[in-house]
């Protein structure tokens, strides 16, 4: 081999290694991205459409799950009107997408109350709801946080995690959006998702 | 003899001074890395149950646009922990970039408030802002190097 060859195969070669390097690269999501990723916990709740919720239900579409309650004033309606908004810009790609909006106020929140409440954003929303012990424990799974905390008249709300979890087509829980975020930034994180 | 020379010292000295201000003021901001790092250590968990307090991440992060913008939490305990805005299962990391100024609220069981806030500043403008901020730079690091040598 003589050295001109033996210098076009080590460039052949380091051309490759980077565009190896460069195809395998993460993707930047706008998103909190968790690496590596891991199997998104399952969960079997009531979902508002009439039947169970799962994530094996979902496998093949992505997944966008925040957890909420249907008297939140503020941050609960923002969210999904945000999603709501997201699936519109999708357009047609909007069908890979399900939104799972659960409930951390069992004791309000019925599946038929989320269902009417869900409507007025899009009615591909679906709600889940459980006991309160099934969705403690799907919470604590989740990283997330509910506290009550009283109101004037013996009403009350509920402070609670306000991230949306970005569950991949295989289940992996990819990524977490923080709440305050706007549809443009949804868009691009789902596009990268659902191009892998 | 002797007075020329300590005026001619105090103008050179003077202008050093004025050199560096200007330089501090002036100079584009740059950093090695965008992220910044907050890792649990091996053994958190066990501290933990042993009654030591172990604080890691700061009540308020702050961060700057365009410098460290980029939060990175990395769990190296052999247990899932809870840290600032996400259950990170062990040797997960968590990467969180910001590209708007603004106050982030997170909810976060490992602070007492139960709540952690990242402060988002804007990247600081030539003059008095850089000024200020690698002012803040230097007083950080003066702190760190205090805090390494006691």
């Amino acid at each position: 081999m003589t050295v001109l060859t033996r210098v076009a195969t080590l460039i052949a070669a380091l051309t490759l290694g980077f565009a190896l390097c460069v195809a395998h690269a993460a993707p930047a999501l706008k998103a909190g991205v968790f690496e590596p990723p891991r199997q998104a916990p399952e969960f079997t709740l009531h979902g508002s459409d009439g039947s169970d919720v799962s994530l094996a239900r979902y496998r093949g579409k992505l997944v966008l799950m925040s957890f909420g309650f249907t008297h939140c004033a503020a941050v609960c309606p923002t969210t999904l009107a945000t999603l709501a908004q997201v699936r519109e810009k999708l357009g047609p790609q909007a069908g890979a997408v399900q939104v799972v909006f659960v409930t951390v106020d069992p004791e309000r929140d019925s599946p038929a109350r989320l269902k009417a409440y869900l409507a007025a954003f899009d009615s591909s929303f679906v709600g889940a709801a459980a006991k309160p012990e099934v969705l403690a424990a799907m919470r604590k799974n989740y990283g997330v946080v509910a506290n009550k905390v009283a109101m004037s008249a013996g009403d009350y709300a509920v402070d609670h995690t306000s991230s949306i979890f970005l569950i991949d087509r295989e289940g992996k829980l990819r990524a977490m959006m923080p709440y305050g975020r706007d549809a443009g930034d949804f868009v691009h994180d789902i596009k990268l998702l659902l191009a892998q | 003899m002797t007075k020329r020379w300590a005026r001619q010292g105090g103008v050179l000295l003077l202008v050093l001074v004025l050199a560096a201000v200007g330089w501090a003021a002036l100079a584009p901001l740059t950093t090695e890395s965008r992220e910044a790092l907050f890792e649990i250590p091996p053994g958190t968990f066990a501290r933990r149950m042993a009654g030591d307090k172990v604080e890691i991440l700061p009540d308020t992060i702050r961060l700057t646009l365009g410098l460290n913008d980029v939060l990175l939490l990395k769990n190296l305990d052999d247990v899932p922990q809870v840290f600032g805005p996400a259950l990170i299962m062990p040797g997960q990391s968590f990467r969180l970039p910001f590209e708007h100024a603004s106050t982030y609220s997170f909810a976060c069981t490992a602070h007492a408030s139960g709540q952690m806030n990242v402060v988002v500043e804007p990247h600081p403008a030539a003059g008095w802002p850089a000024l200020r901020f690698r002012w803040h730079q230097l007083q950080r690091l003066s702190g760190w190097a205090a805090e390494k040598t006691s």
